[in-house]
């Protein structure tokens, strides 16, 4: 579903992303770890066709980038740790703006549904800017599969979201997932992913350094997993690493 | 027609935000009924000299209030990361640049609808003259068509507030000589021979900038 070669992407003389090769077979649940400066954000951005690479080939779903980057935007949803939502438009209207964007039918019937989906059809004409956080980030997490997307990337969907908010957004998370779409989401919650996803990347310094599947590994054995791909590569930060290892425990 | 329809959609949007917090309007609407308040106070002109400084008042007025709209429309894009969202959707990417311009373009005629009367009453002078309304719409696509465009690029910078002008006035200087001397042309009752070329100048400025700004989006809101 996601074919990526030999990436590479440079902000001027510095190199993000170092010769990348990364796969996702349709329906797989990739959670992209790493540690602050390794370059997931950029990848990420990469794949939702936001910025251009500077070398190598990505294709998602058959169409390759960026000469066929419309075809692969219909069918991709992405949510990122900004809602991408109007404050003065309420839920229903920015579901009604982004369907009318993506050329959707019955659109009524499609907003309804996705509101339902993240339990926010009570409060489907309220003003996006009166919701909270959670909230706004579940109304994102609609916006994205209101297309019915093939392939969806999460970058750092949990970023600012308390306990509660974070355990409603993963029932969402597993509903999406449960449909059999493609994910691929970014994280420095060892946990939460732990329990998600289905295989396990470690970026960093700008290449994929590991790769397990969940089946491969126990769940406390992720951050020994982690801990060992990234202490391979000398420039990771030890603090950061203390603070996963806070986390998980 | 997927074009049109996300067109439409972005027109849509910004009209239905903007119905509902009047943020862009109020702004634009207090600084050119103040600009025009202060300068109805300080010049003090007699019959003579109000139509020779009219246009000019009015465009300067119409430039910087425009400025200030063009800098929140995209603002609002840039806040919670819309402008991602915007980019994300599978349409030619020219068709944001319209609905963005033309929604500007909606919000600049409206303000220039309140503001023309007021001037008209204030300084007791005839505005509405079918050239002279034209001029301000030719003026208004051409000012709204390059800014926009321009505050696509500096909203992504961290001093777009005074990035914006800086980048803006000195392209739109062609478009407001034009529209000033036009507008002149028209209110001093001058014969159509000699405001033809100004016309000429906002034609060719609008349908160029219109053009390059079409070619040129899809780079300007990439990385």
């Amino acid at each position: 579903m996601i074919v990526v070669r030999k990436l590479v992407k440079r902000f001027g003389l510095k190199a993000v992303l170092r010769g990348l090769d990364f796969n996702v077979e349709a329906g797989e649940f990739v959670a992209l770890l790493g540690p602050n400066g390794a370059g997931k954000t950029t990848f990420l951005r990469i794949l939702a066709t936001l910025s251009r690479a500077t070398l190598g080939e990505v294709s998602i779903a058959g169409f390759a980038l960026p000469a066929q980057a419309a075809a692969v935007r219909r069918r991709l949803g992405v949510v990122t740790h900004l809602p991408l939502l109007y404050g003065d438009l309420t839920a229903e209207e920015n579901l009604r703006f982004y369907g009318r964007l993506y050329g959707l039918d019955s659109l009524n019937k499609k907003v309804a549904e996705v509101l339902k989906l993240v339990g926010l059809f009570e409060r489907r004409f309220d003003l996006v800017r009166t919701f909270s956080r959670g909230m706004q980030q579940r109304l994102a997490i609609g916006r994205a599969v209101l297309h019915d997307p093939e392939v969806i990337l999460f970058d750092e969907p949990h970023t600012g979201l308390d306990q509660e908010a974070c355990a409603m957004l993963d029932n969402v998370l597993r509903e999406v997932a449960a449909r059999g779409r493609t994910v691929v989401m970014t994280s420095h919650d060892l946990m939460r992913v732990s329990e998600l996803a289905s295989r396990f990347d470690v970026l960093s310094n700008g290449v994929i350094v590991a790769s397990v599947k969940r089946e491969q590994l126990q769940p406390d054995q992720l951050l020994a997993f982690y801990r060992q791909a990234v202490q391979q590569d000398s420039s990771s930060n030890p603090i950061h690493l203390a603070q996963e290892e806070n986390q998980l425990r | 027609m997927t074009f049109l329809r996300a067109t439409l959609a972005v027109i849509t949007k910004d009209l239905a935000g903007e119905l509902r917090s009047r943020e862009l309007l109020s702004a634009m609407l207090v600084f050119a009924v103040t600009v025009i308040l202060i300068f109805n106070f300080a010049l003090e002109l007699d019959v003579k000299t109000r139509g020779t400084v009219t246009a000019g008042v009015l465009w300067v007025t119409f430039a910087f209030a425009g400025s200030l709209g063009l800098n929140r429309s995209m603002a609002i894009e840039k806040d919670r990361g819309c402008m991602d969202g915007l980019l994300l959707a599978p349409v030619d990417r020219s068709a944001i640049y319209f609905g963005k311009m033309i929604g500007n373009l909606l919000f600049m005629l409206l303000v220039e609808a309140i503001v023309l009367p007021l001037y008209s009453i204030l300084y007791n002078i005839n505005l509405f003259q079918g050239g002279f309304l034209g001029v301000v719409f030719l003026g208004s696509l051409g000012y709204v068509s390059v800014g926009t465009l321009l505050a696509t690029m500096t909203i992504q910078t961290r001093t777009r507030d005074v990035l914006l002008p800086i980048l803006l006035f000195p392209l739109a200087i062609p478009v407001i000589i034009a529209a000033v001397k036009a507008s002149m042309g028209y209110l001093q009752g001058l014969e159509a021979e000699s405001i033809r070329p100004w016309l000429n100048l906002l034609l060719v400025y609008d349908t160029v900038f219109i053009a390059i700004a079409f070619m040129v989006f899809d780079f300007v809101v990439e990385e």
